[in-house]
């Protein structure tokens, strides 16, 4: 018995400030708001009349204008959005990068400098380039279509009640386009030589060599960026609060959980919050279950 | 022996890790010191604060401490606030704006009534009735307004209007909808500027005041007005009116934005609270002309910034001294002279003020007092917060009735 905690003793003496801070500020705090999200403090007074599932509830069902499921329509759209431009931009990169242009060094950075920029940063000059002005008042993107002549590329961008939110997922893509590239390119890095070569002596052509040979060694690249831009993009706030502050056009939860938190609204905050960290959990999950698969077979 | 040293050593580096969590602020708990808490840092604000600091420090023994939260039009210092009462660790007088936005912090007992001392510093005769109406809930008054502002104010561009042939000011709806006409027909596609989500929900507030009076607008927020009822719906059809002729991208321009469709002569008027001249003159505009908004009559709606005193603060005699001084004639005038705002006593001398502000006190004594929702005085910040959303949605996509009902749900939230 000794012997063991000599063995694992240390080891987990070491971890235990790590693990007891994520203890409680993490799965504490998280228990604690699923606790609140159950309770009735809708305002700043305390009272912890525990009233089950009914604030997850009425967001379905009770909400003035339906303004939950509309967050969610939103968040979806732009997620949706987001992620298609990002994953189709990020392979035809590193597909013309993994081709052997000349400079790819400075390609490489071209791309992948927008990721250094915070969504603050570039939301606020998005919001100037997508101006809805048109015409006479066209500013930004407008303003250049303008002058360009191409006045039928004009459009009314975020502002759109339909399909705003398609316009808020450009700056989005620009900025981790760049990124998913560098993830495909280090894929296409990985694979061995030989897996061409072999191609290549068995009479494939290029066609068929990123079709049968190459491209089926990306899928578990393909499945990380997935993953890890569709969490971020569960999570999206700064990039819209800073292109269009929080309004009802194009408000997703994290925007309303913003929103009913500074009215005091505790409650419905935490119950927001809670199925905010199930979606991202829904995208996570099955991916950690597997990676974990993986790394126990090998 | 070495397995006993490995786990010293890792003993030593869990507790030094451990250790920056149990720091912690020793309180300045000092008798003599009175801690301020605002968003007026800069500006007209921080100097309308300074001169009512110099009023402070003559009236009293206390020493001020300035506990300002700049940024995001005092979005940051709510949470701040908000963080420290649930501490139990509040100011010894907080900022807020004075109305039903307080009722947060009365149904949770977080700031005291302040009815006997309003008595004893005689504010029950300075300060007109309407106003001390408003500030009461069952009876009893919890904060001191430092300052009113006007927010159904009409601006108009003297040169637009004299342009398209408009010489006489409107005073109704129907003459504003007339002359809405005709600057149209003069070729001015938006003759009705106006900005976002709040902007428009003080548009709404003003058309109301029109169509339900005084006393019925003032009723949709205490629940006395049915929201439902066919009056509203005229009111709301008169809105939507409005609307149609604004500009259409609205829901991206801030106030400041939308008053320099204004100052460009891009429209005719602009609705906007009495702080937009400070703006206008800060941008080089002079020639702008102001009305109450047509079919208010002398109804004056108001927002004023008050303070409180806490429950539980550590110095509460110094705290009554910064309310008294609040209050007090001085106070006032020092406060907003500078601000641009006018006193809520009723007792001053107008000359000491600039044109605008002349009129407006004037207004202010002889008028019918009722509060504003969109800047919290009528209501409720949760119900603020969720007309704002539903004003937000309206404005993209004009359902006139989706509008009312939730504006009937919003003004039923905060009043359980």
């Amino acid at each position: 018995m000794l012997t063991r905690v000599r063995r694992w003793g240390p080891g987990l003496l070491l971890i235990s400030p790590s693990l007891l801070l994520l203890g409680v500020f993490v799965y504490g705090l998280i228990g604690w708001t699923i606790k609140v999200s159950m309770s009735d403090r809708h305002s700043a007074a305390e009272s912890d009349g525990f009233v089950g599932l009914s604030n997850y509830v009425d967001l379905f069902t009770n909400d003035i204008n339906g303004r939950f499921l509309h967050s969610l329509r939103n968040l979806l759209i732009f997620t949706v959005v987001f992620l298609l431009g990002t994953m189709l931009l990020g392979l035809l990169w590193a597909f013309l990068l993994e081709r052997g242009v000349r400079a790819e060094g400075l390609f490489r950075t071209v791309y992948l400098f927008p990721m250094a920029v915070s969504f603050v940063a570039s939301g606020v000059v998005w919001r100037w380039l997508m101006n809805s002005g048109q015409g006479d008042d066209a500013g930004g993107l407008n303003a250049i279509f303008g002058q360009l002549n191409l006045d039928f590329l004009q459009n009314s961008w975020w502002t759109d009640p339909e399909w705003g939110m398609v316009a808020m997922a450009v700056p989005a893509i620009w900025q981790l386009s760049g990124y998913v590239m560098a993830l495909f390119l280090a894929g296409f890095r990985g694979i061995p030589a030989e897996l061409r070569e072999a191609a290549a002596v068995d009479g494939a052509s290029t066609f068929q060599l990123y079709r049968r040979v190459l491209f089926p060694q990306l899928t578990p690249v393909a499945l990380s960026a997935l993953i890890i831009v569709g969490h971020m993009s569960m999570k999206m706030f700064d990039l819209i609060m800073s292109v269009s502050g929080a309004q009802w056009l194009t408000e997703v939860p994290a925007v309303y959980v913003w929103q009913t938190l500074l009215t005091s609204d505790y409650a419905k905050a935490s119950a927001i919050s809670v199925i905010l960290l199930l979606l991202v959990a829904l995208v996570i999950v099955p991916y950690l279950v597997q990676t974990m698969r993986t790394e126990r077979r090998s | 022996m070495g397995k006993m040293r490995r786990a010293a050593v890792a003993a030593v580096g869990a507790l030094a890790l451990l250790s920056p969590a149990a720091c912690g602020g020793a309180d300045s708990g000092a008798d003599q010191e009175v801690e301020v808490f605002t968003w007026w840092a800069d500006g007209g604000e921080k100097a309308g604060l300074d001169g009512l600091v110099a009023a402070f420090d003559e009236q009293c023994d206390y020493s001020f401490v300035n506990g300002a939260v700049a940024g995001g039009a005092g979005s940051n210092a709510k949470q701040v606030l908000a963080s420290r009462l649930q501490q139990g660790d509040a100011p010894d007088t907080f900022q807020a704006h004075a109305g039903a936005a307080l009722s947060d912090y009365i149904a949770a007992g977080q700031i005291e009534d302040l009815s006997d001392l309003y008595e004893e510093w005689g504010l029950t005769e300075a300060l007109p009735p309407g106003l001390i109406d408003n500030l009461s809930v069952d009876g009893k008054v919890y904060s001191v307004p430092a300052n009113i502002h006007r927010s159904n104010v009409l601006w108009t561009n003297k040169a637009v209007l004299a342009d398209a042939g408009i010489t006489a000011e409107p005073t109704t709806l129907a003459e504003l909808f007339a002359a809405l006409d005709t600057l149209k027909s003069a070729g001015i596609g938006a003759p009705l500027a106006i900005g976002k989500d709040w902007s428009q929900l003080m548009l709404l507030e003003a058309v109301m005041i029109s169509d339900l009076g005084p006393e019925g607008f003032t009723g949709l927020w205490t629940g006395a007005t049915d929201w439902n009822s066919p009056e509203v719906t005229q009111g709301l059809e008169n809105y939507k009116r409005l609307l149609s002729y604004t500009n259409g991208d609205r829901d991206t321009y801030d106030w400041t934005d939308a008053g320099k469709l204004l100052m460009d002569g891009k429209a005719g008027f602009f609705l906007m609270g009495d702080w937009a001249p400070g703006d206008f003159e800060t941008k080089g505009f002079t020639d702008f002309g102001y009305i109450a908004f047509p079919g208010n009559g002398d109804t004056f709606q108001w927002l004023a910034d008050s303070f409180v005193l806490p429950q539980g603060v550590d110095n509460p005699e110094g705290t009554k001294c910064w309310l008294k001084t609040v209050g007090s004639a001085e106070g006032q005038q020092a406060f907003n002279i500078k601000k641009g705002s006018i006193p809520a006593r009723t007792d001053v001398t107008e000359a000491d003020y600039p044109a605008y502000q002349q009129s407006a006190i004037q207004a202010w004594k002889t008028g019918t007092q009722v509060p504003s929702c969109a800047h919290g005085a009528a209501c409720s910040q949760g119900a603020m917060e969720a007309a704002n959303s539903a004003i937000g949605k309206f404005s993209s996509d004009q359902d006139l009735a989706g509008l009312q009902k939730a504006m009937s749900a919003a003004a039923a939230l905060g009043k359980n």
